[in-house]
């Protein structure tokens, strides 16, 4: 079903104390294991299993470590990297330590401290680790962090923009970046990027009891970017983190968000928007861990291609630990195939290890813009340009609209509405020139 | 559009094939009919006649190829129109399978629609009233404006769908391709129905596919056309229709061995 990292076996154990349990530890101990993650966060009522379901040893059990070298050198056949076109992810994985900095320009509004801490700083040592070894490698060479911070019940007037833009160098630049939300405070963070980059960058998001969050982070990079990233959330007792990933340009982005709840009561809600041209490549990758009581947690990602070798890979796994009784979760991908040539994979996972939960599902279906639904349209004299902006715009609509930023939302959908335009008219493809012509 | 008096919409020696090199096939193997204003023409013949691909080859369907002849709708060449362009011009095409278009809801595209033929937006005020009022006509549920263009329609929605486009679009000239297949005698009543009040608000000319009378009691054809092997072969009124009905299409399709062939492919 999930991540079989069929080559880490070892260091479950040792790895099994830390803070952060979800997603610690190896996978696949033999069935006969206690689960690894017994007595660790959530502090569910006895989280042993006897009388319970059997510990499963399952592979969604995920290894995290901060070091690089404790993951293999990859080789592109493991499950998590499957899918991702090595070429153009090798100048990142190469690691090469560098200086190389985003463009950044920032818009905080009144209140919201941004600043940056060095590696040592005890923030980093708490974060989430790391679940591959790109995301190892860009918290040691990112050295410290770009940290936000939202004071606790603050009430933010108009949303943190941190605006990024790469400068075309060839040098890898690394990233990461800490945005702390104090308790019940609200706000709403905006990644803007943009430019041409080599960019590996991870983002923590740490959610206070009673806050209420929105990172929406946008993809809009120029021809040969490469963007590798890890969005980790940490959501407070009671808080509701909400995140919007767009992602529109560059030659390879691949996101991987995980979402973890320090207490009960917390909501996720991540939604993504992707839309992949000729021989772009976009990953995203989810994992909602549901290891403490009464946590809900509902996905929606869609995506359009368009063009030979297009490609998105979106895979979502939701894990629901014993601990996590009266969980209610919901994921959801669909994809719009608008024309030939373009591949969409679409791998949804959901491990259940409770019977106490509200609800639990999930859905993906991969849907074609054909000639046929074209020429319907057309053929009630609607425009093909029309007919696909129509198409796509309603395809979009409920995902976009969860943009709290409305200006953001309407320059992204002209921008998606653009792109559409390149596409030929009905006539211009099946019908060859001349053959209208009397015999 | 719906004030057009004396359009004429001609078929002359229409020639049609589909596939491409030793796949190509001849299906139409020239058609000759005029349709005018407030004129309504049956089409009737055996399955693969050639029905569908003349409903199809005049709205402007890629899959078919125009090897000779000419279609005009009041002297424009129809055949140099891309296929938005010949719905602007007043055509509409009744599809028998209608297509689900995802992600775009009934009263967007109806909206989408009308403001491409006629020009201009509908106001809105006008355009609501007059879609409920059609909606109800052919007993609609409201709730129906908000679904997705046919997803999961079932076989009565979809083409009640169809004909109260036909109502609110008001072409010149509506094609409608088998528009009572897969209709229970309730629905064949309700979208006939829907039909007849399009002719009697406007001048629209009709040609009729279908492979059954059973339409023809509810929509009086002025002329019948009998279809075999890709053209017309034999004309009347509409006590053609009680002949068929009687006797079928066997005398057709034995005078015609080459008929005999195609139909049977």
């Amino acid at each position: 079903m999930t991540d079989p990292q069929t080559s880490l076996t070892t260091d479950s154990a040792t790895l099994a104390e830390e803070l952060f349990a979800p997603g610690v530890g190896a996978q696949a101990g033999p069935p006969t294991t206690p689960a690894s993650d017994t007595g660790t966060a959530g502090a569910g009522p006895g989280s042993h299993s006897h009388g319970g379901p059997a510990p499963t040893g399952s592979p969604a059990e995920r290894f995290t470590s901060a070091d690089p070298d404790d993951f293999p050198v990859v080789t592109g056949r493991e499950e998590q990297w499957r899918f991702t076109p090595m070429k153009r992810v090798r100048p990142l994985l190469e690691g090469a330590d560098s200086d190389a900095r985003l463009e950044l320009t920032s818009d905080l509004p009144d209140g919201v401290e941004l600043t940056t801490v060095g590696a040592d700083d005890p923030l980093l040592k708490g974060l989430p680790e790391p679940v591959d070894r790109l995301a190892a490698l860009t918290r040691v060479r990112a050295g410290g962090a770009t940290v936000v911070r939202v004071p606790a019940e603050a009430q933010l007037d108009r949303p943190v923009t941190l605006s990024l833009r790469g400068t075309g160098s060839d040098e890898v630049v690394w990233g990461q970046t800490v945005v702390q939300v104090g308790n019940f405070a609200k706000a709403t963070i905006v990644l803007d990027h943009a430019g041409s980059a080599k960019y590996s960058g991870g983002v923590t998001v740490l959610v206070g009891d009673g806050a209420q969050v929105e990172l929406i982070s946008v993809q809009e990079w120029e021809p040969g970017t490469a963007h590798g990233g890890q969005f980790d959330a940490v959501v407070g007792r009671d808080a509701t983190f909400r995140q919007v990933v767009v992602t529109l340009g560059g030659d390879l982005v691949r996101l991987v968000s995980n979402v973890e709840y320090a207490g009960p009561g917390g909501t996720a809600e991540l939604s993504g928007v992707y839309f992949a041209d000729e021989t772009q490549h976009q990953e995203h990758r989810l994992w909602v861990d549901h290891a403490t009581p009464n946590c809900v947690s509902n996905v929606v990602y869609k995506g359009a291609l368009q063009g030979e070798q297009a490609h998105t890979v979106w895979v979502g796994d939701v894990r629901i630990r014993p601990a996590a009784t009266g969980t209610e979760t919901y994921e959801l991908n669909r994809n719009l195939v608008l024309t030939d040539g373009a591949r969409a994979d679409s791998v949804p996972n959901l491990e259940i290890e409770t019977g106490e939960i509200v609800s639990a599902g999930h859905a993906s279906a991969t849907g074609r813009f054909d000639d046929e639904q074209l020429f319907y349209l057309c053929s009630r004299g609607i425009d093909a340009e029309t007919a696909r902006r129509l198409v796509v715009r309603g395809f979009f609509a409920d995902v976009v609209q969860k943009i709290a930023v409305p200006e953001l939302a309407d320059r992204l959908m002209g921008t998606i509405e653009q792109r559409l335009g390149a596409l030929p008219g009905l006539e211009e493809q099946d019908v060859e020139a001349g053959e209208l012509q009397p015999a | 559009m719906s004030e057009t008096t004396g359009s004429v919409l001609e078929i002359r020696g229409l020639h049609v094939t589909v596939g491409e090199g030793d796949e190509t096939k001849e299906i139409l193997r020239g058609v000759d009919l005029t349709i005018r204003s407030g004129e309504t023409h049956a089409i009737m013949g055996p399955n693969g006649s050639g029905k569908s691909t003349l409903a199809y080859s005049i709205a402007g369907h890629p899959k078919y190829t125009i090897t000779g002849g000419t279609v005009t709708l009041d002297g424009e060449d129809v055949l140099a129109m891309t296929v938005d362009e010949r719905a602007r011009a007043g055509l509409f095409l009744a599809m028998q399978y209608p297509v689900e278009v995802p992600g775009v809801s009934v009263s967007n595209f109806l909206r989408t629609a009308a403001t491409a033929v006629t020009g201009q937006a509908p106001k809105l005020r006008t355009w609501v009233k007059d879609m409920r009022t059609e909606m109800e006509a052919l007993e609609m549920d409201a709730a129906f404006a908000e679904r997705n263009v046919n997803e999961g329609f079932s076989g009565g929605e979809k083409k009640r769908h169809e004909i109260l486009q036909m109502g609110l679009l008001k072409p010149k000239m509506a094609i409608l391709d088998e528009t009572d297949s897969g209709l229970d005698v309730d629905a064949l009543r309700v979208v006939s129905e829907g039909v007849n009040r399009a002719k009697a608000n406007s001048s629209v000319g009709v040609l009729l596919i279908t492979h059954y009378t059973r339409i023809l009691r509810y929509i009086e054809p002025d002329f019948v056309h009998v279809f075999v092997a890709g053209r017309v072969v034999e004309e009347g009124g509409k006590e053609l229709a009680d002949k068929l009905e009687a006797e079928g299409y066997a005398a057709y399709l034995k005078a015609d061995a080459d008929a005999a062939a195609v139909a049977s492919a």
